[in-house]
């Protein structure tokens, strides 16, 4: 390669909002459901129905709009965008592109070469388009109008960042403040969050943009990182070798690694956008900015700082259990109750995030137990009603099943008997039973009690403390 | 206004329309006719007046997030050309 070239990158990401009903009527937004069952005449666009705006959505786009410090346009309105392909019945889809929500953010985004700012052009709110379903079988396409109609709201960022790193932290930044919001659960796989690459490279020193493509159906950072590396390697060769990149929608392959062209959804891509004659203007009052403002929660990095001072917990830790307000919210809870908040933010960052790994997507913003049965799993291990290795299993049946750990641990035998005479008698038959052991003892090797203690905790079935066991065993041997 | 056949035929195509020569001829007329009324519009001054976005003085018309609509699919397949699986069946498309 005789050039270094600088690759461009800008996003379009569409978010779900977490409303209870669509956009403009009052279907179920539940992720999952059977074929059709969310779909009512409105959203299935049968003429001579009236789409009527869900406040919420407003609520939401707002809140998002001023997190993402956005100019706020307090007139707004809907146009529509007008296409025709069976994911949209009415031949439209209703959003904005007038009179967005929200223009002129910004957010930072810590890079390697420290904070940067990604300018972000506009927020509009816009209803989501069926899921098509190819039938390879008899060659038909097969239309679930579930989704269609659920709201949404796609941010458009400025050209504003250079590396794969950079467009991921950028994604994780917009991820955690939505899902701190509480507007949007922003889960790549569940499509609830997408993003759109728009990519484009120039040699290093030039001021001109490049031609720029667009790419679409990555459903991971990783799938996002593997396109952002293909395509710009596939824009420098095509233009090393002297042609040029032309201005396309490209679909991604994650299987095979590669990208190609999509056919557009429409021969000419013109959307003949017009304002929505079925939907009033929008106003959005100072006082509703306000109030919005007055809402807004702790964002991730003042919880962070928090959780350092507060808690005196290292940074490392705190950014952990900041990452989502799941598991923010969990630990703050479990912290409170327990008054262990060390205790509390070991167990949610080792065995938690164990767990969630194991058992789920790694997505721990899913994580549904309650903080009180964790606070009280860790007075009964302080306590020494059960060891660590009992905890453990506990933990396991609070996280998946959310059990209460005093009836857990009554109904599997799981609380260790201290000091007990039973205890003190299996000991007494441990040494017994192992005369080579108890001499090797007291002829100086002192690891030979580690044995003893490991029968012991064998015959008790684990039911012991091992730790208090070991200081029985000593105790009885140096008599 | 005069307007072309490429401008016919390319809003034809938009629409999804499928037009015989006679058609064409008429639409060419009628469109013609309807962009001269527009043009006349222009003329008037219309300097100082807000764009209106919605002929009714009405804003911020809003609905509860409250779920109101029963699964029924039965009813919306009705209206299904063709059903499979649940779902509406139409010729093959691609993204």
């Amino acid at each position: 390669m005789s050039r270094e070239y600088e690759t461009v990158i800008g996003l379009e990401v569409h978010c779900e909002l977490s409303t209870k009903t669509k956009i403009f009527c009052g279907c179920s937004t539940e992720f999952g459901g059977a074929p059709n069952t969310h779909v009512c005449p409105v959203c299935a666009g049968m003429p001579g129905t009236l789409p009527v705006l869900n406040r919420k959505v407003v609520d939401f786009a707002l809140a998002a709009c001023l997190a993402l410090n956005c100019h706020i346009t307090q007139h707004c309105k809907f146009d529509r965008k007008n296409y025709f392909y069976p994911d949209l019945p009415k031949a439209y889809q209703i959003s904005q592109l007038y009179l967005p929500i929200g223009r002129n953010g910004h957010v930072d985004i810590e890079t390697e070469n420290g904070t940067k700012s990604i300018g972000i052009h506009e927020i509009h709110m816009e209803e989501d388009a069926g899921k098509l379903i190819h039938d390879q079988w008899d060659d038909t396409t097969i239309v679930d109008y579930n989704r269609c109609g659920v709201p949404l709201i796609e941010i458009v960022s400025e050209p504003d960042m250079r590396s794969a790193d950079e467009v991921i932290a950028y994604l994780e930044k917009l991820r955690r403040t939505l899902q701190y919001l509480g507007v949007s659960d922003c889960r790549m796989q569940e499509g609830s969050i997408r993003a759109d690459i728009n990519l484009s490279v120039r040699p290093v020193g030039e001021e001109k943009l490049g031609t720029r493509t667009e790419m679409k159906n990555m459903n991971s950072f990783k799938a996002i990182a593997r396109a952002i590396a293909a395509e710009t390697d596939r824009q420098i060769e095509v233009i090393e070798d002297g042609g040029s990149v032309t201005q396309e929608t490209r679909r991604w392959d994650d299987n095979k690694g590669a990208s190609y062209a999509m056919r557009s959804k429409e021969d000419a891509q013109d959307y003949r956008y017009f304002p929505d004659p079925d939907l009033p203007p929008v106003f959005i009052s100072d006082e509703w900015i306000e109030k919005t403002k007055d809402a807004q929660p702790e964002f991730r990095e003042e919880k962070c700082a928090r959780f350092v001072s507060q808690y005196s917990l290292p940074e490392k830790d705190a950014l952990l259990l900041t990452d989502s307000v799941r598991m923010a919210d969990l630990f703050e809870e479990t912290a409170k109750i327990s008054k262990k908040p060390r205790e509390a933010a070991n167990w949610l960052m080792v065995e938690a995030m164990r767990l969630v790994k194991e058992q789920g997507d790694g997505d721990a913003s899913k994580m549904d137990f309650s903080p009180a049965h964790l606070a009280r799993l860790i007075d009964l291990l302080g306590q020494g009603t059960i060891n660590r290795a009992g905890a453990r299993e506990v933990f396991e049946h609070i996280f998946a099943e959310d059990v209460d750990p005093d009836s857990y641990i009554k109904d599997h035998g799981l609380a260790i008997e201290n000091d007990s005479d039973a205890l003190g008698k299996v000991i007494d038959q441990v040494i017994a039973a192992n005369p080579k052991s108890v001499g090797d003892y007291k002829a100086g090797k002192k690891k030979a009690v580690g044995f003893l203690v490991g029968q012991t905790m064998k015959a008790m079935k684990g039911k012991a403390d091992p730790a208090a066991v070991n200081k029985m065993i000593v105790s009885r041997l140096e008599k | 206004m005069i307007v072309t056949d490429e401008t016919i035929e390319y809003v034809a195509a938009l629409a999804k329309l499928d037009l015989t020569d006679e058609e064409k001829a008429r639409a060419k007329v009628d469109l013609g006719n309807i962009l001269d009324y527009v043009e006349k519009m222009n003329e008037l001054d219309t300097e100082g007046v807000e764009p209106m976005s919605h002929v009714f003085p009405y804003n911020n018309v809003f609905r509860d997030d409250v779920v109101t609509n029963g699964a029924d699919p039965d009813s919306i397949l009705k209206n299904a050309p063709q059903v499979k699986d649940g779902g509406f069946a139409v010729p093959p498309t691609f993204d």
